[in-house]
C-alpha cells in the first residue's frame, strides 16, 4: 500500500514535471544564471493577450513569440530594465506586473489609502460625539458573565 | 444624522459596483490601450504577398491615409470582419493595406480568394517580428495611419458597423479636414 503511495507521487511529481516544461520550450542559455535570469524577467512581464498570466506560464502564441524577443534582447547584452521599457514601448504599462506610479494608476496605488482614511475618519467623529454627549458607553448585557 | 451614515455608505458602494458592471459592459476587458497612438508607425520592409521579391517598406506607404488591417487564415473573427471590410472599405476613402500575420502565405491567399481580396496593397509577416513592433497581440487589429506615417488611432478585435460609423469614419474625417 505504502509502495503505491510512492509510485503516485513520483508519477504525480512526473506529471506536473511534464506539464510545466510544455508551456517553455527549451533556450540556448549560455548558463544557468542566464537561465535564473530569463525565468526571474519573464515572470515579471505579463501576456497581452491572456492578461491573467505571466510571460513564462502562458501558452499564448503571442507570449511565446515575447519569450523569444526576450530572450533575443537578453542575448544582445541590454538589461532587465531597458528589455521591460522596449516591451513597455510597444504594449504599454499593461505588460508589467508591478504597475508604475503616474496619473492613471493613482486610484489604484492610493484609492485604497483614502477609504481607509474615510473609514477612520467616521469611526473618529463617532466615538468623539458620543463621549462629548457624556452618555456613558452602551453596557450590553449578553447575560454570559459566568 | 450619524445614524445615517451607514445608509449613504451602502448607497455609494452600490453605486461604485454598478459603475463597474456599466465599465465592464462598455469596454473591452482585453483591449490594451497602444502607446503608439500619435506617434510615428515603427519602420518596416515586407515581402508584398503576391510577390514576395517585392517589398513594401513604411516609405513606400508614406502620403496618403492608410488603414493598416492585421489578418490571418486562421483568425475567426477575422472572418466575421472580413463582409464589413468589404462593403465599407471602398467608401471610406483611405486605402486598406493587409497585414497578413503568421500566416503561411499559401494558407492566405486561400483565405483572400474565398473571402474576397478588399486590399490595395498586401503585405506578408510570415514570423510576426515586426508585428511586435507595432504592438500587435492577436488578429484582427486595425490601425489607422496618417499620410505623415503616425498612427491615430487603432481598433483591438473586429470591427462592427457601430464602431466603424462611431469611432472609424471621425478619425479618417478629422484626417481629411487636417489635410485641407
Amino acid at each position: 500500500m505504502r509502495r503505491l503511495v510512492v509510485l503516485l507521487a513520483i508519477g504525480l511529481l512526473l506529471f506536473a514535471g511534464l506539464a510545466g516544461a510544455q508551456a517553455i520550450e527549451p533556450m540556448p542559455f549560455k548558463d544557468h544564471a542566464q537561465e535564473l535570469r530569463f525565468q526571474h524577467l519573464t515572470a515579471q512581464l505579463r501576456c497581452p493577450m491572456c492578461q491573467n498570466e505571466t510571460l513564462a506560464d502562458s501558452n499564448a502564441p503571442i507570449a511565446r513569440d515575447l519569450r523569444h524577443e526576450v530572450f533575443r534582447l537578453m542575448q544582445e547584452g541590454r538589461t532587465d530594465d531597458q528589455i521591460k521599457q522596449y516591451l513597455v514601448a510597444r504594449y504599454s504599462d499593461y505588460v508589467l506586473y508591478d504597475p508604475p506610479v503616474n496619473p492613471t494608476t493613482w486610484v489604484l496605488w492610493f484609492g485604497p489609502l483614502l477609504i481607509l482614511l474615510a473609514g477612520a475618519v467616521v469611526v473618529v467623529v463617532t466615538i468623539r460625539k458620543r463621549s462629548r454627549s457624556g452618555a456613558p458607553p452602551p453596557t450590553i448585557d449578553h447575560g454570559d458573565d459566568w | 444624522m450619524s445614524r445615517l451614515i451607514p445608509f449613504f455608505a451602502f448607497l455609494a458602494l452600490c453605486g461604485l459596483f454598478g459603475f463597474g458592471i456599466w465599465w465592464n459592459s462598455h469596454h473591452d476587458q482585453t483591449a490594451i490601450p497602444s502607446p503608439l497612438i500619435n506617434k510615428p508607425a515603427p519602420e518596416f520592409a515586407l515581402p508584398e504577398l503576391y510577390d514576395p521579391a517585392k517589398m513594401v517598406t513604411k516609405k513606400d506607404l508614406l502620403g496618403k491615409p492608410y488603414l493598416l488591417n492585421v489578418f490571418a487564415s486562421w483568425c475567426v473573427e477575422c472572418a466575421v470582419e472580413h463582409p464589413l471590410l468589404e462593403a465599407e472599405g471602398p467608401t471610406l476613402g483611405v486605402e486598406l493595406v493587409g497585414y497578413n500575420y503568421k500566416d503561411q502565405p499559401d494558407d492566405a491567399k486561400a483565405w483572400l480568394a474565398r473571402h474576397g481580396n478588399p486590399y490595395q496593397v498586401l503585405m506578408a509577416d510570415v514570423s510576426g517580428q515586426t508585428a511586435i513592433d507595432f504592438g500587435v497581440y492577436a488578429a484582427p487589429e486595425t490601425f489607422l495611419v496618417d499620410a505623415k506615417g503616425v498612427i491615430r488611432y487603432k481598433r483591438i478585435g473586429p470591427f462592427t458597423p457601430e464602431v466603424i460609423e462611431k469611432e472609424l469614419k471621425p478619425a479618417i474625417a478629422a484626417l481629411a479636414k487636417e489635410s485641407r
